[in-house]
């Protein structure tokens, strides 16, 4: 774009452009390995070089995921709830510049890219909401048939690793990750590789957003790269499969059995009305009992 | 009978009121579907037929046989004691029983009719069976009891105060009973059917320990629910736990609503797996009951003789 | 029953005069055929390459009957038939009628029960006392249960027309040959799908019986089919492309190479695996109820059970008291002949399981643990092996992180709840866990942190077909019983 230039012929305002870095423990580090890599819009053009995420970046940010389980875990579903409306509220505040990074990344229309910002809120709004129903929804208590009192309640599964859509670079990241994190999950996903960029303003607002450090983390780079080291990570309780290379999947599939991780691979259209599916997908029940008597 | 007591809990613990409720409450709570679901499991198990003809004589040999109704007579006792003596005149190895339980106006025809046999003769005391009087009637009716001759004083120990926790006044109550029967034999009424949880049987068993009683018994037989399985479980667990601690091997005497051998039988199993065989004896266990007698003697037969009995072949009394 | 003699109950204290009865269960109720076929379509066939195996008392060694070996072949003709009916009679039929069908299975295993207890017993090992007031009405009641959610389904949150999956293939373990066969039935058959069940290679009689009482029921032919065999029969089953949904409860190293194999299919996979469970006994719990806790969570059903307390974890200020109780309680304990209604401890269930409980026993010894067995002697036909308890065992010995699967018991202690909870949950298993304190709040607390499917306070060991059981992490995933347990056979 021809930069403006006053009647002097001096330079009106030069852009500042930003450095796309990764989101670890509440953090922005570039990638330990120095390494980046080009993000072009749909139309071909340069956006910004993203930080090209390394196997060790994947293995911090799973460190920073667990450090911060317990405490988001153990958080009050209503917390939680507040937290996720919260990031839905400042997402509603930079709509325009999401819509811009949407539209660019994708190569939408001003209309349609600002109607998947706004689908993206409503998403959240929609999870946020969540927090503190679902255990009421998937728990129960059990009339089991002796003198015990007998409840389930869903539990976080723990860290989950997510690979996030492909093609739907903020709608598709929402989609996956806030019914991981609603739930009491910690995650590291991992965005959209060709379209990064709006998965790393997103970090920018979840880190102004009173998400606890190390809750989410976002990684950009190679798909191909991190997923198997994730897949195979020991201390990786759960993965999304959603962005991963449908011929991957099987060995992705296996390497997840080392650990008996939890693995989601649907094909469902995440632009659609969500279900209880992906809630229900990382969240473990646990079953008390306890005598009644005097 | 020297009363307490050498042990961790001597010798503060009777001190007062708070003194005793830390230490009862301190001791370890009993889960009621835990303990019910023990007591169950036990009554599952069967012994073998050698076992059984020597546990059913072993229970006979349990029972204080009672009879405590406001409509006794000497008629009704001498003839109570003559069974006693001789529970089947038919068969002289039958043992006779280990009691005779009256009520203390009734203990000396009690005595004079098992003179020259082994049954001892035992009497409920302290206002029987509710416990509601002033200590110096309790006191008459216990020395009433000993002066006619009673061998063993089966005394109620006052639920109200108990359930009111005023354990200091039913630990002085015990005690005072304890000095005043002196060498003879005393048990302890806890009414457990009254005292509404395990977690305060147990209390009430320790508290009568303590306080000198060589027997903890379960029931008058005049509540609802008398003696249970679960109860005994407890009960004989906390003897056990008592003895171990550095107390005296405290007998359990099970009572009210035990009439057939399959029960008792089943008491004998809760006793041995609960406190140890050493409290199968007439020392360290009684049965209280009236009609059991008859069922034992008829179960008693059929090991002997291969067949079932019938009714009018026992006497009623 | 030959053999009485040699496995009569022992007792090491066994008093001179009062002494339990062997109260043998007659086995004249159960009725063995010299052989049995593969139960496919409907009707009881050989298997197609010949083969077959003896399944064994594990008590006594001797021969029950052969039993049919299922190949390739017979996995085929199974998938096959399962398919059949899924698009046939029972893939077509109301959800009501299907309610019906479980109902009547669930009659006849009630009228059936002993017969049933006492072939479990011979063909497990495991105690009658058990099979007769454990298995059984558990196996009848999930049949009950989930009879009535087959008309219900739509209405069990999982939207508003939940699809059955189709072919389902299920292979179970033998330490609870017919409840985990019921388990893995009744939920799948409720839901709308047809099965194909692999039953355990050293238990494969009781869930033959389970087809029998199929056919009596009238259940369509095809509905569910059963496949005899070992290891390599529930491979080519898990692997067959024509099942939809796998279903498996065993060994987590199995389980993983289960995994493994449906990676990158269809197949929708629920697995219910080992575990290493903590039993945590605070100062303050109900001791006497505790020490039967800790008794039935690692001695029930010889410790073959995925869910056992295997990890006896004790505040230290009662860790004597605790010990001293639970050797004086194991004296009482009573092993030997499965059909003894007296016997506690019944057989090992095989010789290559014996071996694995006894090396790790040695590993125990040698890694420094104390061990003690009460006086106690082993019958001299049969597997055998004494209760056992290590104590002195800290969290980096062999024997409190590996599943041991037999009755063996690490005693640990700690003195703090949050040690406790850290000793518990330091495990890749998450299957269960026990607690014991007679404070509320605490248990509300460890239950909260325990990172266990099933949390069992002041209790152990206790199921319920309106309760879901399942594991965290290693433990598998999925849940089995309840409302949750239709989600393993839905497509939602």
């Amino acid at each position: 774009m021809p930069e403006r230039t006053d009647h002097l012929g001096h330079l009106e305002h030069l852009d500042v452009r930003k450095t796309y870095k990764l989101f670890v423990g509440g953090a922005f580090p570039r990638s330990e390995s120095g390494r980046s890599y080009a993000v072009r819009a749909a139309d071909g053009s340069l956006l910004a070089n993203a930080a090209l995420a390394s196997r060790k970046d994947a293995r911090d940010a799973v460190v920073a995921a667990r450090g911060a389980l317990a405490g988001w875990a153990g958080t009050t579903a209503y917390n939680r709830g507040q937290v996720l409306y919260r990031v839905a509220e400042m997402l509603e505040g930079r709509r325009a510049q999401f819509a811009e990074e949407v539209a660019a990344a994708e190569g939408l229309r001003a209309g349609a890219a600002r109607r998947t910002v706004d689908a993206s809120v409503d998403r959240l709004v929609w999870y946020a909401g969540w927090s503190d129903k679902v255990a009421q929804v998937l728990g129960a208590s059990n009339p089991v048939a002796g003198p015990y009192f007998n409840f389930s309640v869903p539990e976080p599964t723990g860290v989950v690793a997510v690979l996030a859509p492909q093609s739907s670079s903020l709608l598709g990241l929402v989609s996956v990750v806030a019914p991981v994190v609603v739930t009491g999950n910690t995650v590291v996903v991992v965005a959209s590789e060709e379209r990064p960029l709006p998965a790393v303003d997103l970090a920018e607002v979840l880190a102004t957003a009173d998400v606890p450090p190390g809750a989410l983390n976002v990684l950009t780079g190679r798909t191909s790269e991190l997923a198997p080291v994730l897949a195979g990570h020991m201390d990786v309780d759960g993965i999304d499969l959603t962005g991963a290379d449908p011929s991957s999947r099987a060995e992705l599939e296996r390497l997840a059995a080392a650990n008996v991780k939890r693995v989601v691979a649907t094909d469902e259209d995440l632009a659609r009305t969500p279900s209880l599916r992906r809630l229900r997908a990382f969240v473990e029940i646990k079953t008390v009992w306890h005598p009644v008597g005097i | 009978m020297t009363a307490p007591l050498a042990g961790p809990w001597s010798p503060d613990v009777a001190t007062s009121d708070a003194a005793l409720r830390r230490f009862l409450h301190g001791l370890p709570g009993v889960d009621q579907v835990g303990a019910e679901a023990r007591a169950a499991m036990l009554a599952t198990r069967s012994i073998k037929r050698e076992a059984k003809m020597w546990a059913l004589d072993t229970a006979v040999s349990m029972i204080d046989l009672t009879t405590l109704e406001g409509a006794d007579t000497p008629g009704k006792v001498a003839a109570m004691c003559a069974k006693a003596r001789r529970p089947d005149p038919t068969d002289p190895t039958v043992p006779a029983v280990a009691a005779v339980c009256v009520y203390p106006d009734l203990v000396r025809v009690a005595v004079e009719e098992v003179s020259g046999s082994p049954v001892a003769v035992a009497s409920v005391a302290t206002a029987f069976p509710s416990g509601r009087a002033s200590m110096a009637v309790k006191l008459a009716d216990v020395r009433d009891a000993l002066d006619a001759g009673a061998q063993e004083i089966d005394m109620v120990i006052d639920r109200g105060a108990f359930l009111a926790g005023r354990y200091g006044q039913v630990y002085e109550e015990v005690r005072a009973v304890r000095e005043a029967v002196g060498s003879a034999l005393l048990k302890v009424i806890l009414e457990t059917g009254e005292l509404a949880t395990y977690d305060n049987v147990q209390r009430a068993a320790w508290l009568s320990m303590l306080a000198g009683a060589d027997f903890v018994k379960t029931s008058t037989g005049k509540v609802s629910p008398a003696a249970t399985r679960p109860v005994a479980v407890v009960l004989l667990g906390a003897v056990r736990d008592f003895m171990q601690a550095g107390g005296r091997r405290v007998g359990v005497k099970v009572a009210g609503g035990i009439r057939t051998a399959k029960e008792a039988v089943s008491y004998l199993v809760v006793v041995r797996e609960t406190a140890g065989e050493e409290w199968l004896t007439p020392d360290a266990f009684r049965i209280g009951a009236s009609t059991l007698l008859n069922d034992l003697l008829m179960q008693r037969t059929k090991q002997r003789t291969g067949f079932y009995s019938g009714r009018d072949y026992f006497t009623i009394d | 029953m030959t053999g009485i003699e040699t496995t009569e109950s022992t007792r090491a204290a066994a008093g001179p005069v009062f002494d339990y009865a062997p109260a043998p269960e007659s086995r004249d109720i159960v009725r063995l055929d010299p052989q049995y076929g593969l139960f496919i379509d409907g009707e009881f066939v050989p298997a197609a390459e010949g083969r077959t195996f003896t399944t064994i008392n594990p008590a006594t060694e001797e021969p029950l009957a052969a039993v049919a070996e299922a190949g390739p072949a017979d996995v085929e003709r199974a998938v096959a038939a399962a398919r059949a009916a899924y698009e046939g009679a029972w893939g077509r039929m109301r959800g009501r009628d299907r309610a019906k069908y479980l109902f009547r299975i669930a009659r006849i295993v009630q009228e059936r029960s002993r017969e049933l207890a006492v072939l479990e017993s011979l063909d497990n090992g495991k105690p009658i006392r058990e099979s007769r007031d454990v298995d059984l009405p558990l196996v009848a009641a999930h049949f009950f249960y989930y009879a009535g959610w087959a008309d219900k389904l739509e209405l069990a949150g999982f939207g508003p027309q939940p699809r059955p999956l189709g072919v389902a293939g299920q292979v179970i373990p033998w330490n609870f040959p017919l409840l985990m066969a019921a388990w893995k039935l009744a939920p799948a058959l409720a839901c709308g799908n047809t099965c194909v069940l692999k039953p355990a290679e050293t238990t494969p009689l009781s869930a033959l019986f389970l087809a029998q009482i199929c056919q009596e029921a009238g259940l369509p032919p095809g509905t569910v089919n059963v496949l005899t065999g070992a290891g390599g029969t529930g491979a080519a089953l898990v692997s067959h492309p024509g099942v939809d949904k796998v279903a498996f409860t065993g060994s987590t190293e199995v389980g993983k190479e289960i995994r493994k194999a449906v990676a990158g299919t269809h197949k929708r996979l629920t697995l219910e695996l080992g575990g290493k469970a903590a039993n945590v006994i605070f100062e303050d719990a109900p001791v006497d109820q505790a020490i039967e806790g800790i008794v039935n969570g690692i001695f029930f059903n010889q410790g073959h059970v995925c869910c056992a307390g295997s990890r006896l974890l004790v505040q230290e200020s009662v860790a004597d008291l605790v010990i001293d109780r639970l050797r004086e309680r194991l004296t009482t304990l009573r092993l030997g002949d499965p059909l003894d209604k007296n016997t506690d401890i019944g057989a090992i269930n095989s010789a290559e399981q014996l071996d694995k409980i006894r090396l790790l026993a040695d590993v125990g010894s040698e890694e420094g643990a104390q061990r003690w067995s009460p006086p106690c002697e082993l019958p001299s036909r049969g597997f055998w092996f004494a209760p056992t308890i290590f104590t002195g065992v800290s969290q980096s010995h062999r024997i409190a992180r590996e599943e041991i699967f037999g009755p063996v018991l690490s005693v640990l202690t700690f003195r703090t709840p949050e040690e406790a909870v850290a000793k518990a949950n330091n495990t890749p298993y998450g299957l269960s866990a026990g607690v014991w304190t007679e404070k509320g709040s605490r248990i509300l607390w460890m239950a909260q942190k325990l990172e266990a499917g099933v949390v069992w306070a002041n209790t152990y060991n206790r199921f319920d077909p309106t309760s879901p059981f399942g594991g965290y992490q290693e433990s598998g995933f999925g849940r089995e019983g309840g409302r949750q347990g239709l989600e393993a056979y839905l497509d939602v």
